[in-house]
């Protein structure tokens, strides 16, 4: 796969485009995790994004919403630079994380995904022991030097991700024979096991069932504290019950971003109002 | 579905599309009736002739396992076994100089005449044995009287002793007494002469001859000179030494070859080019796998003709893409879930790999080998070209040996003189080959079993 990163964009670009902060309130005390400019996705000869800006906070939760297809999963691949494992798939633009481009060549991808993990839609815990699910990215990265060490991190890890309690007497049993929304709560827990910046979900909660999603929801409200969240949702009132901010996707575009509160109820662009109350999407 | 049209009546009104659907319903219920007689049939006719080849074998092959031998009390007598000593090394004598020495007494004990010795016991059992003392031998395969001489290599003590041994009886007299000849047939058509034949009758009745297990079928090598005591240890070890080499070749260069076209190799022409040809060279005949090996392996490298490590590595190239395109298809269909899970924890590609995707594909890894091990332990075409159809009198003891393998054996017994006899011990060794065969099976299926992961 080839890659076409232009660095030569500067900070400029935000006085230009005023409404990609909007909602950020940048004051002294936010601070900018991510930086995303100009970026555009190719799968071979057709364009999945057309030039996207935008801005993450540090600590704040962003839902990324619209219609199947408009760019949103990819989007939030890119972050992550998962979508390198796709061998047609190009992204062009800048991409930074704390100030640094992540589609630097020097930057090795591990790294990147150390300090960018990500849940997926469809829970995938390994199919080993719950155990050894939380550890292996801990083991992997050289993060306990001590059984003991490991066991803390196994236990907190599972701890903040709320599944403690139902699974602390049965580590040693497969991580896949829990129910749906345990699973993606262990994959959650596998995530944060890392001690990621920014975490990201595509659609955590779209196989699980409404009790297992509000318990998921509730724990990204607390992740929040600790971690950066980006999530794409395609349940709205999802976006508007975790979410700080909100951005609108459609055909590969960015059409709006902004608090979620004043996307959902004073949007600023037809399209965005037409997705909301439901005329399409 | 007379039911259904039965109860038709009950209902005040059908719509069109209802009464459409009921009409069209008989037939959709004929279709499947017909589809369902029509894949059973086939599946029955594909037992009757699995079940109609595996009786045929049985029935033809068991009786080979048990041959008849007869019981004499073997005196080794003084007489006749006038040997030296058998020589010890002495102190401060070379190696060499003993091997010498040893030969020179071993071939001093080949000459001595042990046919001598069977008939005199023979003589013992054998009623008006004086009058027909030409036909003494006949009764008992040629082949013994080396077992014999071996007796005596092996301790000389035995000299002046008489043993109890069971001997195996001439390949005809076994013929004879399993009623694989028409009795009927007149005595110039018969292989045995009258007085044998009476024997034979007479010895069986009275439990001097018996059938036992043919302990030659497994033990000894392929005999022309002594039919009776023809084995199939020779081929055994022949296929056995191949399947080492294609388990260590073709099994590790496979599945690393599948490995890395499926998961690093970079797509593009030449990758494609690859692939085509690894697809072809599947549907090669394996014939010319052999005419290969014949022209590299011999011509090329000089490897020993007829040995069973050009016949592993003419059967490791045929096995080579078998094992290829069944690894590839098995690390195809792990989930591609696993693999993001573990790349989206930081894993790198090689960790990916190696920690998540090749655990789970080793079930179907362990499969396709065992499976392109078992063809190739099937496989006589290639082996034909290479010169393991010649006929080889002992057991090799290193893969650079002359030998034979279990399907060439078989080939070469079919078309055997002594068909009456051959017919039943090509069938025990195809019995012996099945055998095998089915033992890779189960082997590939346990181990699935035992590997098998739940996702």
């Amino acid at each position: 796969m080839t890659r076409d990163i232009t660095d030569q964009r500067n900070a400029s670009v935000l006085t230009e485009q005023p409404n990609l902060t909007a909602g950020l309130a940048m004051n002294a005390q936010t601070e900018l995790k991510m930086k995303a400019r100009d970026v555009k996705v190719f799968y071979g000869a057709s364009e999945a994004i057309k030039g996207i800006d935008m801005d993450v906070a540090k600590n704040e939760v962003l839902a990324f919403i619209g219609p199947s297809g408009c760019g949103k999963s990819t989007f939030l691949r890119c972050l992550n630079r998962m979508n390198d494992t796709i061998d047609s798939c190009r992204v062009t633009g800048l991409i930074e994380l704390d100030g640094q481009n992540m589609y630097d060549p020097r930057l090795d991808v591990v790294q990147l995904r150390a300090q960018v993990g990500m849940v997926f839609q469809k829970p995938n815990p390994f199919p080993k022991s719950i155990y050894d699910n939380i550890a292996y990215g801990p083991k992997l990265h050289g993060l306990a030097s001590k059984k003991s060490d490991l066991d803390d991190i196994v236990e907190s890890s599972l701890r903040k991700a709320g599944l403690w309690n139902e699974v602390k007497d049965r580590l040693a049993q497969p991580g896949t024979g829990l129910s749906g929304g345990q699973q993606q709560r262990l994959c959650i827990a596998r995530t944060i096991a890392v001690s990621p910046e920014v975490i990201l979900m595509d659609e955590p909660c779209s196989a699980l069932d409404p009790i297992a999603t509000s318990i998921i929801e509730e724990l990204i409200d607390e992740l929040k504290t600790n971690f950066t969240i980006v999530m794409v949702t395609h349940n709205m009132q999802q976006a508007a019950r975790v979410s700080d901010r909100t951005a609108f996707f459609h055909l590969g575009e960015l059409v709006e971003v902004g608090p979620t509160n004043e996307v959902f109820t004073n949007p600023q662009n037809k399209r965005t109002e037409d997705y909301i109350t439901g005329r399409y999407g | 579905m007379t039911t259904l049209t039965e109860k038709a009546p009950a209902q005040p009104a059908k719509s069109a599309v209802q009464q459409k659907v009921a009409a069209s319903l008989a037939r959709r219920h004929r279709q499947e009736t017909l589809f369902r007689f029509t894949g059973l049939t086939a599946v029955m006719i594909s037992l009757a002739l699995v079940a109609l080849l595996f009786i045929n074998i049985f029935s033809k092959g068991l009786p080979a396992f048990w041959q008849a031998s007869i019981t004499l009390d073997i005196h080794f007598d003084p007489a006749i076994l006038q040997i030296s000593d058998k020589p010890v090394q002495q102190r401060g004598e070379s190696d060499n100089a003993f091997r010498e020495r040893d030969l020179a007494w071993r071939s001093e004990v080949g000459m001595i005449n042990f046919n001598r010795i069977i008939s005199d016991a023979l003589m013992q059992v054998l009623p008006d044995a004086d009058q027909h003392r030409r036909q003494v031998l006949r009764m008992v395969t040629s082949g013994e009287r080396f077992a014999l001489r071996d007796m005596v290599i092996d301790d000389p003590s035995i000299i002046g002793q008489t043993r109890r041994l069971n001997l195996l009886t001439d390949a005809n007299v076994d013929v004879w007494l399993k009623g694989n000849i028409d009795r009927s047939l007149p005595d110039h058509q018969q292989q045995l002469s009258p007085i044998v034949r009476q024997w034979a009758d007479e010895l069986y009745a009275s439990g001097v001859i018996q059938n036992r297990f043919s302990f030659a079928l497994f033990m000894n090598p392929d005999s022309r000179s002594s039919l009776a005591s023809a084995g199939l240890a020779g081929a055994f070890m022949g296929s056995l030494f191949m399947m080492l080499i294609v388990m260590l070749l073709a099994v590790p260069m496979g599945v690393a070859a599948a490995i890395y076209l499926e998961e690093f190799a970079p797509r593009n022409k030449i990758t494609d080019l690859v692939e085509v040809n690894i697809n072809n060279l599947a549907a090669v005949p394996s014939i010319v796998f052999g005419l290969l090996g014949a022209s590299v392996f011999i011509g090329w490298f000089n490897l020993p003709m007829s040995a069973p490590v050009v016949g592993g590595l003419v059967l490791s190239l045929m096995t080579l893409p078998t094992v290829i395109i069944a690894t590839r298809s098995t690390l195809k269909a792990i989930p591609p879930s696993i693999r993001q899970a573990a790349l989206g924890l930081g894993a790198s590609k090689m960790q990916t790999i190696f920690h998540h995707v090749l655990p789970l594909a080793i079930p179907g890894i362990l499969t396709a080998s065992i499976l392109g091990v078992a063809q190739a332990l099937g496989e006589a075409a290639p082996l034909l070209l290479i010169g393991m159809k010649s006929f080889v009198a002992s057991v090799p003891a290193t893969p650079f040996e002359q030998s034979t393998a279990l399907p060439v054996q078989i080939f070469l017994w079919q078309g055997n003189e002594l068909r009456n006899f051959f017919e039943a011990r090509t069938s025990a060794a195809i019995i012996v080959l099945l055998t095998m065969m089915i033992s890779l099976n189960g082997l590939a299926i346990w181990l699935r079993k035992k590997f098998e992961r739940r996702w």
